[in-house]
């Protein structure tokens, strides 16, 4: 039985901050998606959100909301929580309803309208929450962690502020040329360098911002596909995999790492763990990528992500970055969207904007940042508390 | 327990030897073990610098800054018996230049807030010899 889903159709509403609720955002996508796939919202069988937890609203009903905006219609309906990885865990409903035979097309629906500044958890006195812990008793944010990633980098493979500034240099830039980025201005070395430093040794301008923004998705089987279009692109894998224990890499958002007292170490590690899924479930390597999407929530962590998707071994990131390669027009180009150095992180809908980046690309619709040949795509994404994201896409 | 050394309780499983801190007290998360043998350890107080990083910008709640806010420096520490690297400010307001991956780190107490009725105390993790540079 083919694993294979059909990509039919994919919208994105801009990323920004437009002061606006993020249903309307989400309608907006979900409505350019529907136009891309040649087919009315009366046609979804299953509508599938990925929940945001801000607003003051009830936003954990994400995929209901959306389809009273788009007026009920009496599709099926799932809401998905992941973190940073919520966009993947609705794909991936999505899908398994597909391949199931439990629906023919679906969509897939994330947005968010975030807040200025760092992400904090919810109110209330919540000790038992990771998360709540961490900023009470330490006063530990998200970039704290990114900080000691890219230290980490420094210290063992000899990377430089200069490395990490370039990231966001190549990201900005293929980020000019995209109508769905929030920042479309080029950036040089020395702008991240004299930016201010958050989490030493990560500048302002090597942390994404938080930011409004939705992207949504049309899937199917491939019969429905076949019946509507000639030559889809298909999603091959979608790996959402926890880590393997002992985790004894420091995540976001605990305090401590699990104790490797009393149990050797997994083969691989969590993040390692995450792309090597999709491949496996693929049938397919990194050699065998045309582009990825990468989460780079700091420009160091992008380096990161190099290695742990299998682009290059443990170490050789800057050279793989320095010699081009990951640059459009290089071997392997990652973010050509302009990641999120260019978007800004709204969290539900992130993974699935990614998606969509490879959808464009492998149909070669990416204007001013389109891949030359792209055959294949791999995105890969973490959420909070060990969720895992990666989805390939083929022709 | 000696408030000059001060040391962190955890728990341990007693059928598998891992270790957990915050403490867990229910289930053991060693997937391979089935007991829920878990008792109240001190953890070491001493370690080695896995990484560090700083905190240039106030936290927001439900952190409680002191005003006007200081930056600070943290610090992940690997816990050798334990298996374990457990994060933490790094004391006495020193910054990232004291600090080199490697470095052998202790824990020290610092007041977090108070109360009318309480003063509520958190960890730190201070270099042993002092702080380079």
């Amino acid at each position: 039985m083919t694993k294979e889903v059909a990509v039919l159709g994919a919208g994105m509403h801009p990323w920004g901050k437009w002061g606006q609720s993020f249903i309307g955002y989400g309608v907006k996508a979900a409505q350019d998606a529907l136009k891309d796939a040649g087919l009315r919202w009366q046609d979804i069988q299953l509508v599938a959100g990925g929940d945001t937890i801000r607003n003051g609203y009830p936003g954990y009903v994400a995929g209901a909301t959306f389809a009273q905006a788009l007026g009920w219609s009496g599709a099926k309906v799932s809401s998905s929580y992941g973190a940073c990885a919520t966009g993947a865990q609705a794909i991936s409903v999505a899908r398994a309803h597909i391949l199931a035979g439990l629906c023919d097309v679906a969509l897939v629906i994330g947005a968010d309208a975030a807040p200025k500044g760092f992400f904090a958890p919810t109110g209330g006195h919540r000790p038992e929450d990771p998360d709540w812990l961490r900023f009470h008793v330490q006063g530990i944010t998200n970039p704290t962690y990114f900080g000691l990633y890219a230290r980490r980098r420094m210290d063992v493979y000899g990377a430089t502020p200069r490395d990490f500034a370039a990231v966001k240099v190549k990201n900005a830039k293929h980020g000019v040329h995209n109508p769905n980025a929030r920042y479309k201005k080029e950036v040089q070395i020395e702008d991240v360098l004299g930016s201010a430093v958050v989490a030493d040794p990560l500048h302002l301008l090597d942390i994404c911002a938080t930011s409004d923004g939705a992207a949504a998705l049309v899937l199917s089987s491939m019969d429905f596909a076949r019946r509507h279009t000639t030559d889809p692109v298909k999603i091959a894998a979608v790996s959402t995999v926890t880590p393997v224990y002992p985790n004894t890499i420091i995540e976001m958002p605990n305090l401590s790492t699990d104790s490797s007292a009393g149990v050797g170490l997994p083969e691989i590690g969590f993040k390692e763990s995450i792309a090597h899924g999709a491949y496996e479930e693929a049938g397919l390597g990194p050699e065998d990528m045309s582009l990825a999407e990468v989460y780079d929530l700091s420009t160091a962590l992008e380096l990161d992500w190099y290695e742990q998707i299998g682009l290059c071994a443990p170490g050789d990131a800057e050279k793989l970055l320095r010699d081009g390669d990951t640059t459009i027009g290089g071997r392997v180009p990652v973010n050509p969207s302009g990641g999120l150095a260019s978007f800004g992180e709204a969290v539900p809908a992130q993974a699935i904007a990614q998606v969509c980046e490879l959808t464009w690309q492998l149909r070669g619709q990416a204007e001013g940042r389109q891949v030359e040949g792209a055959k294949a795509g791999v995105t890969v994404n973490q959420g909070l508390f060990g969720h895992g994201s990666s989805v390939i896409c083929t022709l | 327990m000696d408030p000059r050394e001060p040391r962190l309780l955890g728990t341990q499983c007693r059928a598998c030897g891992t270790y957990f801190f915050p403490a867990e007290r229910t289930f053991c998360r060693n997937p391979a073990c089935d007991e829920a043998d878990l008792r109240e350890v001190e953890l070491s107080r001493t370690g080695k610098l896995w990484s560090y990083t700083s905190a240039n910008y106030k936290p927001p709640a439900p952190f409680v800054a002191k005003e006007p806010f200081e930056p600070f420096a943290i610090a992940a520490v690997e816990l050798e018996e334990e298996g374990i690297t457990i994060l933490g400010q790094v004391a006495d307001g020193l910054g990232v230049e004291a600090l080199e991956a490697g470095m052998p780190m202790e824990l020290v107490l610092r007041e977090l807030y108070q109360d009318d009725e309480h003063i509520y105390m958190t960890w730190n993790w201070k270099p042993m010899d002092g702080g380079g540079a």
